[in-house]
């Protein structure tokens, strides 16, 4: 979607064509433009500014497929006053929608190369469209493992999709939850400790990380441990994110815009600002 | 060289590990071999073994009453189960349960322990290489227990 009214500022009107719970706190809900004509193409990894009137607006990363833009597709958390607002939508309710705005993931730079995509929790969704894009793609890119943490198995992000991302379009991918009760026969323990023994070849691997920040600290150290380069790694971060456009400097990271130069950083750009403790 | 030794000699473990004290390892080592299910060891039943998993997938769980086993990790091919042989009362910490089948090294811990004290050095290299899974073990741990993954993480 471009930023057709060419105010990046001014919200588009949306309406909501389906709401879905994907676990307890999380769901997914679809937008349609209330234009009918209305550019939605997006890039992996960039996010909208999404406004429900009358009570605030936030950043939520684009979590459909890039390939396939009829509709605007965004899982996210209820966390907040807006996430809680949103969650009480139904079908047909309007949004207000601005973006999309960032830096993508490296999808084109991907190709041809060993992708290890590594997610944590919510941190799923803005993965999400890398996998969509390979799976569209798929004789482009090596070898393509997805490695995904989250807290208990009912957690667990896109769970039915999750299995067909093997078996139909040869992804590996590998669930592991930080504690399990009862049936779950998967991995416990944490998302870093997998990376060890993912197959990839770190001289022609690239790598892209999203979650808490802490979890994309030591993730980066189990992939420097294989031998990947910092140049190869990309990590999507997280902050107050409200222009968009890197004006208004709430998503200041260092030198850095969030919202503008980010979320999608490669490694070796950033990597003075993580062991930053308050940046 | 034996299948047991061939087999340790070339474990992430024993990396770069003198021959000689390799042959010690494997004076106390037996392969052995666990169906889905089976329980590997017990929490506070006598240690007195560790094991090499070559094949297969072990989680270490905690029985908590009216709550069942809690799963607090799994373990793969290539990893060390047990440490509890080292240190007394040598007792199991938790319970490990083969959640496919499983073969494994096992290494009796009582032989082992007598050939440590009986050579320091070679007591200080098992000593310090476990030192560093338990290192490892610990900081994933933390990392588990910060319960990154919540609302509030």
């Amino acid at each position: 979607m471009s930023n057709h009214n060419g105010n990046p500022m001014l919200p588009e009107s949306f309406s909501v064509k389906r709401i879905k719970n994907e676990t307890d706190d999380t769901f997914t809900v679809e937008l349609q433009p209330s234009k009918k004509v209305l550019d939605l193409s997006f890039e992996a990894g960039q996010f909208n500014m999404l406004y429900i009137f009358g009570v605030g607006e936030i950043p939520i990363s684009i979590s459909g497929d890039p390939c396939s833009t009829d509709s605007l597709v965004h899982t996210t958390r209820v966390v907040g006053t807006v996430t809680k607002a949103m969650r009480k939508l139904h079908v047909g309710d309007l949004i207000g929608v601005r973006g999309p705005f960032g830096n993508p993931w490296p999808v084109e730079e991907a190709k041809g190369k060993d992708v290890v995509l590594i997610a944590g929790g919510i941190g799923l969704a803005p993965i999400r469209p890398v996998i969509n894009y390979i799976i569209s793609n798929r004789n482009k890119f090596e070898n393509v493992v997805v490695l995904y943490g989250t807290r208990t198995p009912k957690d667990i992000l896109y769970a039915k999709e999750i299995k067909f991302w093997e078996k139909k379009h040869r992804i590996q991918t590998f669930v592991t939850v930080d504690r399990a009760i009862g049936e779950w026969e998967g991995n416990v323990g944490v998302v870093t400790k997998l990376v060890a023994r993912t197959p990839f070849d770190p001289k022609n691997a690239i790598a892209m990380a999203c979650g808490p920040e802490v979890m994309m600290r030591f993730t980066v150290r189990e992939l420097q441990k294989r031998g990947i380069a910092n140049s190869s790694i990309y990590v999507s971060t997280e902050r107050n994110m409200k222009c968009g456009i890197g004006h208004c400097g709430h998503c200041q990271f260092g030198a850095e815009f969030v919202c503008k130069d980010g979320p999608v950083f490669r490694y070796d750009k950033i990597a003075h600002l993580f062991d930053v403790w308050e940046v | 060289m034996d299948t047991l030794e061939r087999f340790l000699a070339d474990h992430k473990f024993l990396e770069e590990m003198k021959p000689e004290f390799i042959e010690q390892i494997v004076g106390c080592a037996s392969n052995v071999h666990f169906s889905s299910g089976d329980i590997i060891c017990r929490e506070g039943r006598d240690a007195d073994k560790f094991y090499f998993i070559r094949d297969g997938k072990v989680a270490l769980d905690i029985h908590m009453p009216q709550k069942g086993s809690i799963s607090i990790m799994t373990l793969d091919s290539d990893s060390v189960l047990g440490w509890s042989w080292l240190f007394p009362p040598y007792r199991w910490q938790f319970n490990a349960r083969a959640k496919t089948e499983v073969s494994a090294i096992a290494i009796e811990g009582a032989c082992l322990r007598a050939k440590c004290i009986n050579d320091h050095e070679f007591g200080y290299e098992i000593l310090k290489r476990f030192s560093r899974i338990l290192a490892e073990r610990l900081q994933l741990t933390r990392l588990q227990l910060m319960d990154v993954y919540s609302a509030n993480g």
